[in-house]
C-alpha cells in the first residue's frame, strides 16, 4: 500500500517502508497508563522495546504488534503502533495470516510462557516450521500470573503453586530445545534485567527474515519473585551464564568448542540448549541458532507472482464459465 | 437392427458400485453430458467416509443419482427409473429405494457366491425370482469390458478397471447423449497414459455399440433439452459455486482473498479450487489446526484481505472462541460452514442442517453473527457474494451456511454477466475522525457509521491511524479498554443494533402462493428449497393450495417474517434437524409453526412432504 516509499534493506523488514524522520521513543509511546504490577520485569522489556523500535527506521504504522492472553501480553496497548491483543495461545495464528497477506508490515508477536507453550504451543511450532516472517517475543516467568499464580509449562517439577500445594509433578519445557526441535531459524535467549543484551538480541531478531524466538527471562514479583535471581547476581552471573556469540569458544568446565550458530543441523545448538539441565548451574544466553532458509510469506507470495506471470491476471468471467458450457437462444421461458 | 426410440419427459437414474469402481467419475461425466444435451438436471452423490471399504461389502457402496428432464426441476428425484448396479452389495443397498417396474442393469460379473454372501445375501438374488417385478438387464460388464480393451495389454486388474466407462457408454446410448465431451475429457485426463486412455475410450465406445448392437436393449429413449431462459450455462455444484463466488467478491471488493482453512469433509474441496487460483491473488493457506485456520484469516482481515476460513460443524465448534473475537474486533469474516450430519464426527459424508444454532448461539456471551443460508449448487455463488457483502459493509463475521447436499449435489447455472454483480466497497479508513475538545485530529476506531453502526477498518499501513484493538471490552468511540458497566451494556446493545440494522438492505421475504387462496405455508432454508418447491407444485397440480417461502437470511430475519406468517394458518417448517428454525421463529413471533424433522443424511423426497403437506391441508379443513 505504499510501495512508492523508500524501504528498509535489512532482511528481516525487506519490504517494509522507512520513515523519513525517524521516530523517537515518545512517539512509539501509547497514551495508556501501564498497568503491571509494581516491580514487573514487563516494564523493562517494554522501556527496552520503546527505546529500541526507533532504531529500524522504520514507519511507525507498518508495525504491528500482536499478542495472546497474560500479562504480557498487554504489551500492545502500550506501544504507539497498530495492534491487536486477541485470544489466548492464538497470536502466532494471526501474526501468520497478517504477514502473509502484507509484505509490508513489521510484525512482533509478544507472549508467555503459558500462552505460547501451553495453550498455544501448537500455533508455536508450526509458525517456527513454517518460518513466518514475525519476531516472537517469549516472556518467560515460569508461572501464571494473570489467573493468579498456577504453575506453568516452564516451572520447576515440585513447584508449589495454589493448583499444585503438594507440588507439580509436571516435566517443563525448554523453550530453546523446544524451538530448536521445530527447527526454528533464529532462537535466542536474554534477560529482562540487562538491556544492552536484550536490544542486541531484539535487533538481530528484527533483522533475521524468518520466525525469530526470543525467549526473554522475565521475573514476577508477586507469584515467582525471584526466579532468575541468582543469574542477576554478579558473582553468581559470572560463573553461570554461558554467554554465546556466533564463532566464539564455548567454556563450560573442562570442555570447549566453538560455537556455529549458522550450522544448518541444529544439533550443537540443541546441545547448548541442553547445558541447563534445570538446576541453572550454566544457562547460555544469546543466539543459538541463526540460519536462512526461505520464509513462508515470500514463498506464498512468490507462488502468486508466478501464478501472474506465467498465466497473466485472473479473468473473472472465463473463471466462471469453464470448459463446458452450453447456449440457449430463443425467447423460451 | 432399427431399435424403437421411446420419449420421456424426466427419467431418474442411480449408478452404485465399489467405492473404488469410479461411480463418482461415471455419474460426473454423464452429469456433463446431459448437461451438454441441454436438460434441466439435478445430481446427488451418495458416498461412504471411508475411502476404500472393504470391497464387496455394503458399507463400500458408493452412489450417484442424476434426475434430468425436459422441464425445470427442483431436486435429484425421490426413486430411481433406473439403476445401474455393479456387484451384489450395490444391488441389496439400493433395491428397497426402487418402485416395481423400474429398470436395474446389473453387471453378473461378481454375483459369485463369496461375493453374494459378503453383500449379505442367501440366496443369488439373479436367480431366485425376487426381481422379477423389475425390468431386469444381466450383463457381464466386466467380462465385456476386459475383451474390448484386450489389444492394450493391460493386466485384468487395469482391464476390468474400465467397466465403468464401459456401463457409461451404454447409459448414454440407452438416453441418447453427446459423447464428445466424455471423449475429450478421457483424453485429457489420461493424457499422459496413452494405454489406459486408450482402454478407457475403447471401453468407452464399446459400451455405446453394446446398446446398439445386443437384443437386450430393444427400446432407447429421448428425454428433449428443457426450455430454459435464454444464456449461456454450465453445470456446477455447490462447493465449485461457493469457491467462484469468494473469488468473485473479492474482483467485486478490490480486496485480495485470504483463505485460511484445515481439511474437513465436506469443505475440503473449497480449499483445493480456492488454491488454483493464485493468478487472481488468492492465498490460501492450510493451517496446523481448525483454530489456526480462522486466526489466520482474521490476522490477514486486519491486514485488509478478504478473509476466509471455511469447514464444517466440528470445525465450528473450534472455530467458536475466534469468531467472538471477530465481533469485538468487528472485522470482516467470512466463515463457511458446510453442514454434515452431527453431532461430534457424526456423518461425515452425509447432509444434515443441523448447525443453525450453533451458528446462531456458538459463542460466549452476546455474539451476534450474521447468517446467510444458500438454497441450491449454484446459489451458493450468490450467497457468497452476499456474505462478503455484509461482512465488509457491516464490519462483522458472517457464517455461510452450506451443507453436504448443495456441496456436491450439481445443476445447471446460468452464468451470471460479470457488469451486473454487485460493486462492494471497502471504503477503508484514511484519515482521523474524532476532534477533541482542544481543537486535535485524533482517530476513533469505534467511532461508528451512524447509518449502518460499521466500525471504521483502518488497515496498518495507513499513517496517523495506529491504534489497538482487541478482545477485551472497548469504551464507545475512542475504544480503550472499559471495564465501565454502563459502556459494556451500551457496546453489547450496539453490537447487537449493528446486526439488527442489516434487516434494512436485505428485502423483504417473499411468498410464492399462485392461487392467492393457500391457507398453509411452507417456510424451509437452506437445501430443503428443492424438495419443498417440488412438493408444493405437485400439490398445486392436484388443485390443493399451498404458499412457499424460503429464508436466505437467518440472521436477522427479514422485517416482514412474522407478518407474513400471521397470514397462515398454520406454518410448516420441513428442517433436517430438529427444529432449529421452529425453534427460532417461535421464541420470536409466539407464532406455533409445525416442525417436521428427519436426520436421515439424504435430502427430503417431494413425496415425503407432499404427504405431509396434503395432511395439513386436510387438517385445517377438518
Amino acid at each position: 500500500m505504499t510501495i512508492d516509499l523508500p524501504l528498509s534493506q535489512s532482511p528481516g523488514l525487506r519490504g517494509v517502508p522507512l520513515a523519513d524522520v525517524p521516530a523517537n521513543r515518545k512517539e512509539f509511546t501509547s497514551d495508556q497508563e501501564v498497568r503491571w504490577c509494581p516491580g514487573c520485569g514487563d516494564y523493562i522489556v517494554l522501556a527496552a522495546v520503546q527505546g529500541f523500535l526507533p532504531s529500524l527506521g522504520l514507519r511507525r504504522e507498518n508495525i504491528v504488534f500482536v499478542s495472546g492472553i497474560g500479562c504480557s501480553s498487554r504489551f500492545p496497548y502500550y506501544l504507539d503502533t497498530y495492534g491487536m491483543h486477541s485470544i489466548h495461545g492464538r497470536a502466532p495464528a494471526i501474526a501468520t495470516g497478517l504477514a502473509t497477506a502484507r509484505s509490508d508490515l513489521s510484525v512482533w508477536v509478544v507472549t508467555g510462557d503459558g500462552d505460547a507453550l501451553s495453550i498455544g504451543g501448537n500455533h508455536l511450532i508450526h509458525a517456527m516450521r513454517r518460518n513466518v516472517n514475525m519476531t516472537i517475543l517469549l516472556f518467560n516467568n515460569r508461572i501464571y500470573g494473570l489467573t493468579k499464580g498456577q504453575y506453568s509449562p516452564t516451572s520447576e517439577p515440585g513447584k508449589i503453586t495454589k493448583s499444585t500445594p503438594m507440588g507439580s509433578i509436571d516435566r517443563p519445557f525448554n523453550p530453546i530445545s523446544l524451538a530448536l526441535g521445530a527447527e526454528a531459524t533464529f532462537v535466542a535467549r536474554t534477560l529482562d534485567s540487562d538491556r544492552a543484551h536484550l536490544t542486541e538480541v531484539l535487533k538481530a531478531a528484527a533483522s533475521h527474515r524468518g520466525t525469530s524466538l526470543v525467549e526473554i527471562y522475565q521475573n514476577c514479583p508477586i507469584f515467582n519473585d525471584g526466579a532468575f535471581d541468582v543469574l542477576k547476581d554478579k558473582d553468581e552471573a559470572e560463573a553461570r551464564l554461558v554467554r554465546l556469540e556466533h564463532g566464539q569458544p564455548v567454556r563450560i568446565g573442562e570442555r570447549e568448542f566453538t560455537h556455529d550458530a549458522h550450522a544448518d543441523n541444529p544439533t550443537q545448538a540443541f546441545e547448548i540448549s541442553r547445558l541447563d539441565d534445570g538446576t541453572m548451574a550454566h544457562v547460555p544466553i544469546g543466539i543459538f541458532r541463526q540460519v536462512e532458509r526461505p520464509t513462508y510469506d515470500d514463498e506464498a507470495r512468490s507462488q502468486i507472482a508466478a501464478a501472474k506471470r506465467e498465466l497473466g491476471d485472473g479473468d473473472l468471467a472465463a473463471l466462471l464459465a469453464g470448459s463446458d458450457t452450453w447456449t440457449v437462444s430463443g425467447a423460451q421461458s | 437392427m432399427t431399435k424403437q426410440v421411446k420419449q420421456l419427459d424426466r427419467v431418474i437414474i442411480r449408478f452404485a458400485g465399489d467405492s473404488g469402481d469410479g461411480m463418482q467419475l461415471t455419474g460426473d461425466r454423464f452429469t456433463q453430458e446431459t448437461a451438454a444435451f441441454g436438460n434441466d438436471l439435478s445430481t446427488l452423490p451418495n458416498f461412504p467416509a471411508e475411502i476404500r471399504a472393504p470391497a464387496g461389502t455394503l458399507p463400500g457402496v458408493s452412489s450417484f443419482q442424476l434426475h434430468f428432464a425436459d422441464h425445470d426441476i427442483l431436486t435429484p428425484g425421490d426413486a430411481p427409473d433406473v439403476l445401474v448396479a455393479m456387484n451384489p452389495a450395490a444391488l441389496r443397498a439400493n433395491i428397497k429405494d426402487l418402485a416395481p417396474g423400474s429398470t436395474i442393469i446389473i453387471d453378473t460379473h461378481d454375483f459369485t457366491p463369496r461375493n453374494l454372501s459378503r453383500a449379505g445375501y442367501a440366496e443369488n438374488p439373479l436367480e431366485d425370482n425376487s426381481l422379477d417385478s423389475y425390468s431386469l438387464h444381466q450383463v457381464d460388464l466386466t467380462a465385456l469390458t476386459v475383451e474390448s480393451v484386450r489389444e492394450f495389454g493391460l493386466s485384468r486388474k487395469d482391464s476390468s478397471r474400465a467397466k465403468n466407462m464401459f456401463s457409461l457408454g451404454l447409459l448414454s446410448w440407452l438416453y441418447g447423449r453427446p459423447v464428445e465431451s466424455t471423449e475429450q475429457f478421457l483424453a485429457k485426463r489420461f493424457g499422459k497414459l496413452p494405454d489406459i486412455r486408450d482402454a478407457n475410450l475403447a471401453a468407452f465406445r464399446a459400451g455405446w455399440n453394446f446398446g446398439e448392437t445386443t437384443e437386450t436393449f430393444a427400446v432407447s429413449y429421448e428425454v428433449k433439452p428443457a426450455p430454459m431462459r435464454s444464456g449461456t450455462y454450465r453445470n456446477i455444484s455447490g462447493n465449485l459455486a461457493l469457491s467462484y463466488g469468494l473469488v468473485a467478491s473479492s474482483v467485486q471488493s478490490g480486496l485480495p482473498l485470504f483463505l485460511g482453512a484445515y481439511p474437513i469433509t465436506p469443505a475440503s474441496d473449497i480449499l483445493h479450487e480456492l488454491s488454483k487460483h493464485k493468478r487472481f491473488g488468492v492465498t490460501t493457506f492450510q493451517a496446523e489446526d481448525e483454530i489456526a485456520g480462522i486466526g489466520a484469516a482474521l490476522g490477514a482481515s486486519f491486514g485488509g484481505a478478504l478473509a476466509v476460513t471455511t469447514t464444517s460443524g466440528p470445525g465450528i465448534a473450534l472455530k467458536g472462541e475466534t469468531i467472538g473475537l471477530a465481533v469485538s474486533l468487528e472485522l470482516p469474516l467470512i466463515v463457511v460452514d458446510v453442514q454434515r450430519g452431527g453431532p461430534s464426527t457424526g456423518l461425515p459424508t452425509k447432509t444434515e442442517q443441523s448447525d443453525l444454532l450453533q451458528a446462531m448461539f456458538g459463542r460466549n456471551g452476546e455474539a451476534p453473527v450474521p447468517i446467510i443460508a444458500p438454497q441450491s449448487p449454484g446459489d451458493c455463488f450468490d450467497a457468497a457474494l452476499e456474505a462478503a457483502r455484509i461482512a465488509i459493509t457491516y464490519r462483522t463475521p458472517v457464517m455461510l451456511l452450506s451443507d453436504g447436499y448443495l456441496a456436491n449435489g450439481s445443476e445447471p447455472w446460468q452464468l451470471p454477466d460479470i457488469a451486473e454483480l454487485p460493486r462492494i466497497e471497502a471504503n477503508f479508513a484514511t484519515e482521523a475522525n474524532h476532534e477533541t475538545e482542544t481543537g486535535d485530529h485524533e482517530f476513533w476506531p469505534y467511532q461508528r457509521d451512524p447509518q449502518t453502526l460499521a466500525r471504521p477498518w483502518a488497515v496498518p499501513g495507513t499513517a496517523g491511524l495506529e491504534h489497538r484493538i482487541g478482545g477485551l471490552e472497548k469504551a464507545d468511540g475512542h475504544g480503550n479498554i472499559s471495564y465501565d458497566p454502563t459502556n459494556h451494556d451500551l457496546m453489547v446493545r450496539t453490537r447487537q443494533a449493528k446486526v439488527d440494522r442489516i434487516a434494512d438492505t436485505i428485502g423483504p421475504l417473499a411468498v410464492e402462493d399462485p392461487s392467492g387462496k393457500a391457507r398453509l405455508l411452507v417456510l424451509g432454508w437452506g437445501s430443503t428449497y428443492g424438495p419443498i418447491g417440488a412438493a408444493c407444485r405437485r400439490l398445486r397440480n392436484q388443485g390443493l393450495h399451498v404458499a412457499q417461502a424460503h429464508l436466505r437470511h437467518l440472521n436477522p430475519f427479514p422485517t416482514n417474517v412474522g407478518e407474513v406468517m400471521g397470514r397462515y394458518d398454520r406454518v410448516v417448517v420441513p428442517e433436517m434437524n430438529l427444529g432449529q428454525l421452529a425453534l427460532l421463529l417461535r421464541a420470536r413471533y409466539l407464532v406455533d409453526v409445525l416442525a417436521y424433522n428427519q436426520v436421515r443424511g439424504v435430502p427430503f423426497s417431494a413425496a415425503e412432504l407432499e404427504d405431509v403437506f396434503t395432511t395439513t391441508i386436510e387438517g385445517l379443513h377438518s
